[in-house]
């Protein structure tokens, strides 16, 4: 590929995000709809790689290879492969839709706040496309400084104890990580090529100690219980763009590098730490769906309900078999179409009432009801119901996870319980029951909104109603990433659990 | 004189009874002397009775020769699904998306766009019947869902005689419901909406019975939750409601948890979802195991358990039925369509459909059957003294679809789904009909201030009495042979639990009888109790109401002419018709002995009839004395058994709580957010000491640079 589209792709927005520093600071409008059309031209940008993305091959396409530092074997290079191809576009849309909903809420320095969303948009592609362990270091931590000002900035009253609770918890996280870097550059070939270290092998002690240091950086990412907690804050105070941003991408990044570093690289500590895992996954679905039936501010719950939801994100990969492995990276897709367009239905509610609460809300169908039937939906899509996307990930997780360990299905479906129990139930203290006086009067949705909220819903029934489209992308890459983990003795590993299930 | 009228009612009670027994006996000598040709071995029965042959799909049985016309399924075909099949469901669909977007504008009109799909819909199931009649089936697949791995699951339509049966349910009884409801919402908010989300209803339902697979099951059974749900909350501004249309959503969601694992057992085992797949090769799972928890089951029953979990919690059986009394929240049209003539009997199509699992499984079915005779007894001892007419016919309800249960446990799917059909008919118009009153009496529901109103509403009153006739089984009407079907079968049953069965279902033929007759004894006779202004108001519905009321009525009479038992001359064309899926149980008893079942069916309901005349129009004051002689049983079964409490009580407040208490005060904020904000806490702690030390004074650093030079000097030459 002669065209370098994946630098473009990461540079185009940073470029365009500093290019808005031309315009005059008062002119909002113009800042504004400058912002909007970088990132649409930024979405067009990325549209190639869904249409000509070669399904066929599990190799890396679209690459890029350049020596950057040569003394340390530190290059620039990138690609995109089944399991990364699909978070690049949805960072773009993502972006574009977080443009539109911080339209009229976003009041004082609108230049800053679009250039750093801009600038988040490229540093974010850049993670998912960086090939070299370092480059990917750079990306990651790069992504923290934009997001630290989204929420710092721009958030709630107690932003500050939350951007700071962010920071801290996820620079501890990468800290180690570095670490684990090092360690593997010195112990696998003086390389920081990804794609390098997976074909070599470490010994199993040092594999289980990489684990632990990456696991440190992915897992409070995630975020996996026990250390979320930074999650529920972050989300109450960040704005709607930060929110949205935060729960389609940012969390998927910790999901996404267990499945790039983790699984190929380690795959000895992947297979021990198979249990550990799926049991952590499974107190953080059982965990973060009880712990919203608790909860008293819209946002918060749908935070909490993030955790749960990526409890089966982490459970699917953890179950090793295609299928779990294919409905966790489709349910991260899910997750943020699904809790990214809660996340914005929040942010235009909370425009019109400036309000969290729960109990400040009722009987809002009746004053929204345009709005009230979106958010209906996106409801049932994130309890799962068929035929919406949630479901599909969800089934698929759940089944993949039931062939390799019945009683981790048993458990994690309870979360198909709870899931419906807390999610109707706010939509009921939300759009049911007798009008409060809060609500009376609140303008309807306008067109802005409804056209941010339709590239959702076509998701929602897209994924739902055909996940081929999506699932398409992951056949090979899948395949090969289990082969990386499984070995050949991993198969065999495999058909035996499901004959244990079976005898 | 009240000892004296207790005294009869004590008596005929007794005689119900007795008239049981001596038939019990009747018929079980005669079992014992008319050796059937051909038993099942009880131990292999399961195993022998469905032995597959290595064809897939050529079913071979010895056991009797309705069983070897038996083909299951028709196997998968490749090709175009016939336009007119796709239309049953879509046009609904179409229509749904039609009304909700443009209701607004369309107002009053919009129940035009529904009410001609789903006409449409109706003579393509017509059709659909009439090619299943003359032999021709469908199979086929129409795009792939999903697929994943090994995993692959189609979208596909299966029409064979039980869909086209369930295809002609729904599409009448959706039908009439429509129209009905053109004059019960007049004038309602949203009104489009109503309509929108009757054609959402009718395409769920339509999706889950012409499924080929278990995920379309799935879609569709999820599909008509949520249109329950939604239609529930229709008025959702009342709290009640609200709730209820998240309680029925979230307790079938119990029931799911439960059919979703038998889901993925079913793919386990069988390496597909697809019903012909499956029933192909049920023989592949006989002996085998499934480990759980250190616990071990046989395969095919906890296959058959896990499915039942989703059939109960649809079916509204216990522990799962406390949604449907709720339910009632919803309009009335609603209440015929979706809760009482077609969603609710979605769990008996799915143990109806999946007969060749059950069968391998007597244990399952003993639970099938144990589940709707506790369901049946307990439902209408609750509908004895419930006074909200929705409510009574409500547990009526649950009650009859417990029986539909006991005729699938038993064995005889033919008739559970044969009941299924004509209750559809008179369930529907006793709903309707309570609707049409409710409609007179300006939305007053308590049986407490009706009464008299046969004079005001005289086809309310004749379709109503038509119907209460029919459910209790009356000689010549729909329930009567459907319910005779069933206590037949079950007392003919190889099925251990069968005999007793057919002894509850007898005496709960007798209470609903009465409870039925209460009703409409309450309702129409007597002396009006309400207040003068609803009495000046009194008057019979439109005709775009009573003329679906009329129409239903004629199903309720005549809907059970087409399974006649060869007992009464009849050729049981039902049973015959559906044979070639549902099977047909050998008949072990002698003619003899059916007679006297049907004549003990028969007196029972004849019992309930005269008993509640007796005690509702002869000495009206019994009821209340009643109360007061066994204050202690009337308020148990006033307030159901206290079962909602025992869950919120035992469930739901302390999940709450431990939420609350437990998880957000302790765990969260306690112990993680203490340790993760300790961390930094304690190092700022730490630094804020050792920041002391730079105190700016000279002397201090130069003591400091000292006495470390020191330090290292002295550790240097130490060492």
């Amino acid at each position: 590929m002669s065209v370098p589209l994946l630098s473009a792709l990461i540079f185009f927005p940073i470029i365009g995000g500093f290019s808005l520093l031309i315009v005059k600071r008062e002119d909002v409008q113009a800042i504004k709809t400058m912002a909007l059309i970088i990132s649409l031209i930024e979405f067009v940008l990325a549209l190639p790689l869904f249409f000509m993305f070669d399904k066929t091959t599990y190799l890396m396409q679209f690459t890029e290879h350049h020596a950057w530092i040569p003394a340390f074997n530190i290059s620039y290079s990138l690609g995109v492969d089944g399991i990364s191809v699909l978070f690049i576009l949805l960072s773009a849309l993502i972006t574009v839709l977080s443009i539109l909903v911080s339209w009229e809420s976003i009041q004082t320095k609108v230049l800053e706040f679009f250039l750093s969303v801009l600038v988040l948009e490229g540093v974010m592609i850049g993670v998912f496309c960086a090939l070299d362990l370092f480059l990917f270091y750079i990306f990651w931590e790069a992504m923290l400084i934009p997001m630290f000002l989204i929420i710092g900035v721009w958030g709630g009253p107690n932003r500050l104890y939350a951007t700071i609770k962010f920071f801290l918890y996820t620079l501890v996280g990468s800290l180690l990580m570095l670490i684990g870097m090092i360690t593997l550059y010195m112990n696998g070939g003086h390389t920081f090529d990804i794609l390098k270290l997976a074909e070599h092998t470490y010994s199993f002690r040092l594999q289980m100690i990489l684990f632990l240091a990456f696991f440190a950086a992915f897992a409070v990412k995630v975020p996996m219980w026990p250390v979320h907690t930074w999650l529920p804050d972050a989300h109450t105070e960040a704005p709607a763009a930060g929110s949205v941003i935060l729960a389609a991408i940012l969390i998927k990044m910790g999901a996404y590098g267990f499945l790039r570093f983790s699984m190929p690289i380690l795959p000895d500590a992947t297979q021990a730490m198979m249990i550990p895992m799926i049991v952590l996954s499974l107190i953080g679905i059982v965990y973060g769906a009880i712990i919203c039936l608790a909860q008293s501010d819209l946002k918060r719950l749908i935070a909490y309900s993030s955790v749960s939801h990526m409890g089966f994100v982490t459970l699917g990969m953890y179950a090793l078999n295609t299928q779990s492995v294919e409905g966790s990276i489709l349910q991260m897709i899910n997750h943020g179409v699904v809790t990214g367009a809660l996340f914005l239905c929040i942010g235009m509610v909370y425009e019109r009432t400036h309000t969290r609460v729960i109990a400040d809300y009722g009987g809002l169908a009746t004053t929204m009801p345009v709005f009230g039937g979106f958010f209906l939906l996106f409801t049932l899509a994130a309890v799962g119901l068929p035929a919406t996307n949630g479901f599909i990930g969800e089934f698929l997780i759940l089944l993949g996870s039931f062939i390799a360990l019945p009683w981790a299905a048993f458990f994690a479906a309870t979360g198909l319980i709870l899931g419906a129990w807390y999610m109707l139930w706010l939509y009921q203290r939300v759009f049911f029951n007798p009008v409060n006086d809060k609500v009376i009067g609140l303008p309807e949705l306008n067109v802005r909104e409804i056209v941010t909220l339709l590239p959702m819903v076509v998701l929602v029934f897209w994924i739902g109603l055909y996940p081929d489209a999506m699932l398409s992308f992951m056949h090979e890459s899948v395949a090969h990433l289990l082969q990386q983990v499984n070995g050949t003795a991993g198969v065999e590993h495999v058909k035996q659990v499901t004959s244990i299930v079976l005898h | 004189m009240r000892t004296r009228a207790l005294n009869i009612i004590f008596l005929v009670l007794t005689l119900t009874g007795f008239c049981c027994l001596p038939t019990a006996a009747l018929s079980a000598h005669e079992q014992a002397t008319h050796t059937p040709a051909i038993t099942v071995d009880a131990e292999h029965g399961g195993a022998a009775l469905h032995a597959h042959s290595e064809e897939a799909g050529q079913h071979t049985s010895a056991t009797s020769h309705e069983e070897n016309m038996r083909q299951i399924v028709a196997p998968i075909e490749n090709g175009s699904i016939p336009g007119y099949l796709l239309l049953i469901p879509f046009l609904p669909l179409a229509s749904f998306i039609f009304t909700l977007l443009l209701g607004k504008r369309l107002g009053v009109r919009s129940h035009w766009v529904p009410i001609i799909t789903v006409l449409i819909s109706f003579s393509c199931a017509l059709k659909a019947f009439f090619e299943v009649k003359s032999g021709h089936y469908i199979n086929q697949d129409l795009y792939t869902w999903i697929s994943s791995g090994n995993t692959r699951v189609a979208v596909g339509f299966l029409l064979d005689q039980l869909t086209s049966v369930m295809l002609i349910v729904v599409t009448t009884i959706s039908a009439l419901v429509h129209i009905y409801s053109v004059g019960y919402m007049k004038g309602e908010d949203g009104y489009y909406r109503f309509f929108s989300y009757l054609s959402l209803f009718t395409f769920s339902m339509l999706m889950l019975v012409l499924g080929n697979n278990f995920m379309q099951l799935f879609f569709g059974w999820e599909a008509v939750g949520l249109s329950s749900y939604l239609l529930i909350g229709f008025y959702y501004e009342k709290v009640s409601a609200a709730d209820a249309g998240r309680k029925a959503f979230l307790v079938n969601r119990i029931g799911d948890f439960g059919f979703i694992l038998g889901l993925f057992l079913v793919f386990v085992n069988f390496g597909s979802l697809h019903y012909y797949d499956v029933f192909s090769q049920t023989g592949q799972i006989v002996g085998q195991t499934f480990s759980i928890f250190g616990m071990t089951f046989d395969m095919p029953t906890a296959i058959c358990l896990l499915l039942l979990c989703g059939a109960i919690g649809k079916s509204a059986q216990i522990p799962l039925h406390v949604w449907l009394p709720d339910a009632m929240e919803g309009p009335t049209p609603v209440s015929a369509l979706i809760h009482a003539a077609t969603m609710v009997t979605a769990g008996v199509f799915l143990v109806a459909r999946c007969n060749p699992l059950f069968e391998l499984s007597h244990y399952a079915l003993n639970v099938v059957t144990l589940i709707g005779v506790v369901t049946c007894l307990f439902a209408a001892t609750i509908a004895l003294v419930q006074t909200d007419i929705k409510r009574v016919v409500a547990y009526s309800t649950v009650s009859q679809l417990a029986y539909m249960f006991i005729g699938c446990g038993v064995g005889a799917y033919s008739a559970g789904i044969f009941h299924l059909f004509t209750h559809a008919f008179f369930k529907a118009l006793l709903f309707l009909g309570c609707g049409s009153i409710i409609l007179g009496m300006h939305h007053e529901q308590e049986v407490k201030f009706m009464g008299g109103l046969k004079r005001y509403m005289p086809i309310t009153y004749w379709t109503f009495l038509l119907a209460s006739l029919s459910i209790s089984g009356v000689p010549g009407l729909a329930g009567f042979f459907s319910k005779d079907e069933i206590l037949t079968m079950a007392f003919n049953s190889e099925i251990g639990t069968g005999k007793f069965a057919w002894f509850i279902g007898t005496f709960v033929a007798f209470l609903t009888a009465f409870y039925s007759f209460r009703l409409f004894f309450l309702i129409f006779h007597g002396e009006f109790r309400g207040t003068a202004k609803q009495k000046a108001h009194l008057k019979e519905s439109s005709p775009v109401v009573t003329i679906p009321l009329l129409l239903l009525a004629v199903g309720a009479v005549c809907a059970g002419w087409f399974g006649i038992p060869a007992l009464l001359g009849g050729h049981n064309y039902w049973a015959h018709f559906l044979a070639p899926v549902l099977g047909h149980p050998h008949m072990n008893i002698s003619t003899y002995a059916e007679s006297m079942l049907m004549g003990s069916s028969v007196l029972a309901g004849g019992c309930g009839i005269l008993l509640a005349f007796y005690m509702y129009i002869t000495k009206p004051e019994i009821p209340a004395v009643l109360a007061e002689r066994f204050p202690k049983v009337y308020r148990l079964l006033l307030n159901k058994y206290y079962i909602d409490e025992i869950y919120i009580g035992g469930i739901v407040e302390p999940t709450l709580s431990f939420s609350r208490r437990i998880l957000l005060k302790i765990v969260d904020i306690g112990i993680i957010e203490n340790i993760v904000n300790g961390i930094p806490r304690g190092i700022g702690n730490f630094s804020n000491k050792i920041r002391k030390l730079q105190d700016g004074q000279v002397s201090h650093y130069l003591a400091w640079m000292g006495g470390s030079a020191l330090f290292i000097f002295v550790y240097l030459f130490t060492k």
